[in-house]
């Protein structure tokens, strides 16, 4: 029916006034509706976000001249071969496996808190449980991680704890190993490793868990009941169907220590994680194009993952 | 009720138990250090217990000039997130149109990709357009981060809310302004405000971005980024790092509360 039929056809007298006008309008035309609700958040997206990551990418492709420090503003691919020199590509590699690291123990520590809140936890304790989870992911990021720079620190509470219990050797022996030992907790990998954890660990937990509460009970007892014991339980299982959740939640953790600059700055060692590169060519060395360039790294190793994950339907448990 | 936690294995009750004290012991050994006599160090345990940090704390300028801008930043960008987020999930979950996938990527892609990324983004073509870092910069970048979280929590709510509501109140003669009054918002109010908090609380917080689009202003995150490296005071430091976890808490528990009955709770992913 054309809008002109519509009119001739309708019971009720056309609104008067200006707002009716417009709603009779929009009735007409839910497109143009559609149209106007949708422009604002577009051309903000749009042009802040996705224009700034253009200009962003636009960049990488331009070089520094070595002599004069200025940018050279035509297409090379110079800028990307320096990030295969050994010193850059060491500050990859060791990003990636620290996030592959963290990745994997946060879905270990993770799991018996999913699986508790999902499996047991009923009524006020569902709500208890989620709580325990809500409030230290929306914790001040920045206070979580000088929580741990007081925790680690050479006089801090981990030392003590270490010297009241009479282990202190254990500490040292910890501390002694190389490359990942250091003077004190708070300037070795390990701590970096142990502040990465706890800060992007919860949001392992609610994927993980939102998979689990999708696990029907009988077939846990369908398995046991053919002789499973609870480990074959788990692994043939819980733990295949969980997967997509820890893998949606593996996204997160992954993706969050590969663009962390400040944690490897406040605790750990001196040597330069992927971050931490970027503020610095961008900042004091004033390399944008390479600074650029090492942005693009995690955003392909990203599109990588979210590739994998797509493939294996993590995106439903999200 | 408690029954069922009594059925799980030990050893799951135990990894559970461990797992969250993990995460909360670090947060409450922050709470005895605001308390500490101690100056200098870290020291463990503290050698003694006291208040005077938290006058001393009050008294601090810079403290409150970096708390006032932080919270101006979060209000401004709070109003933005929820106007875009609100206008984008109502026009995705209303209908069906070519490019609604597209939509919700570019809502999501912000906080998907590493915070580094969307910073040097935009500091990047700050400099290329020749815009001057002002308050304006840090709003730019916290709105942009902030609608998603506003978006979730609207999709969700109208996802929810029966679309026969809607056209019982155009039937019943209201035009489509009365139906947005009095049908559409009483039944997303609480969401909305619900992500409001919660887009409230990510920009109060937010310091990655942030370090890249501030010049020389100070929010709160970034004052505490600059003690932490470079620590002038550290019980200063310790008083404020209790206050904000505090006043972090408020604002999700009551986002909590808003959207508890819902199918899902605000605040799932950040």
């Amino acid at each position: 029916m054309s809008a002109e039929a519509a009119d001739a056809g309708a019971i009720l007298p056309q609104r008067g006034g200006l707002s009716g006008r417009l709603s009779d309008l929009f009735w007409k035309r839910p497109g143009l509706l559609v149209f106007l609700m949708l422009t604002p958040p577009v051309l903000w997206l749009g042009i802040v976000y996705l224009g700034s990551l253009f200009t962003l990418l636009i960049q990488s492709f331009y070089s520094l001249d070595e002599f004069s420090g200025l940018v050279i503003p035509e297409f090379t691919l110079k800028t990307y071969a320096e990030l295969l020199r050994p010193s850059n590509f060491d500050i990859i590699m060791r990003t990636v496996v620290m996030a592959a690291l963290v990745t994997l123990a946060s879905a270990i520590i993770a799991f018996p808190i999913a699986y508790m809140a999902a499996r047991y936890a009923r009524g006020k304790w569902k709500a208890l449980f989620y709580l325990g989870v809500m409030l230290p992911l929306w914790s001040s990021y920045l206070v979580k991680v000088y929580a741990w720079k007081l925790i680690l620190a050479k006089e801090g509470i981990l030392t003590w704890l270490f010297e009241v219990l009479h282990i202190t050797p254990i500490l040292d022996a910890i501390l002694a190993i190389p490359v990942i030992g250091g003077n004190s907790l708070s300037v070795s990998y390990i701590g970096t490793f142990l502040v990465f954890v706890y800060v992007w660990m919860p949001y392992m937990i609610l994927p993980t868990q939102a998979a689990l509460e999708r696990v029907p009970i009988n077939l846990t007892d369908a398995s046991s009941d053919l002789g499973g014991n609870p480990w074959q339980t788990f692994r043939h299982v819980i733990f295949p169907l969980a997967l997509p959740g820890i893998i949606a939640g593996s996204i997160f953790t992954f993706s969050l220590t590969l663009g962390d600059y400040i944690i490897p700055q406040i605790v750990g060692s001196s040597r330069l994680f992927i971050g931490q590169a970027v503020y610095t060519q961008q900042g004091t060395a004033g390399n944008i194009p390479l600074a650029a360039a090492f942005t693009v790294v995690p955003i392909v190793i990203m599109g990588f993952y979210l590739w994998m994950a797509k493939r294996q339907g993590a995106f439903d448990a999200l | 009720m408690r029954s069922d936690l009594d059925k799980a294995p030990w050893g799951l009750k135990l990894a559970a138990g461990a797992g969250l004290l993990y995460l909360f012991v670090p947060l409450l050994i922050i709470f005895v250090y605001a308390f500490t006599t101690e100056e200098k160090s870290f020291v463990w345990p503290p050698p003694g217990l006291t208040l005077k940090w938290f006058a001393v704390t009050w008294g601090r300028p810079d403290v409150w000039a970096a708390l006032s801008l932080s919270l101006q930043v979060a209000a401004v960008a709070t109003a933005i997130a929820m106007v875009l987020g609100t206008l984008c999930a109502a026009a995705v979950s209303q209908t069906r149109f070519f490019g609604r996938e597209m939509i919700s990527l570019l809502v999501i892609l912000p906080i998907a990709l590493p915070g580094i990324i969307t910073g040097i983004a935009l500091r990047s073509a700050f400099s290329m357009f020749e815009i001057p870092f002002s308050f304006w910069t840090i709003v730019l970048g916290h709105a942009t981060f902030c609608v998603v979280v506003v978006y979730n929590n609207a999709v969700a709510r109208f996802r929810r809310t029966s679309g026969s509501l809607i056209e019982a109140s155009m039937d019943l003669g209201a035009d489509g302004f009365q139906t947005f009054r009095y049908v559409i918002l009483p039944n997303i109010g609480t969401a909305l405000l619900a992500g409001g908090m919660l887009a409230f609380a990510l920009s109060f917080d937010e310091v990655i971005v942030t370090t890249f689009t501030a010049g020389q202003q100070q929010t709160l995150p970034l004052w505490m980024l600059e003690e932490l490296i470079r620590p002038r005071q550290r019980p200063v430091t310790n008083v404020v790092a209790m206050v904000v976890v505090l006043v972090t808490f408020l604002p999700i528990l009551l986002a909590f509360y808003l959207t508890r009955d819902g199918d899902q709770v605000a605040g799932a992913g950040k």
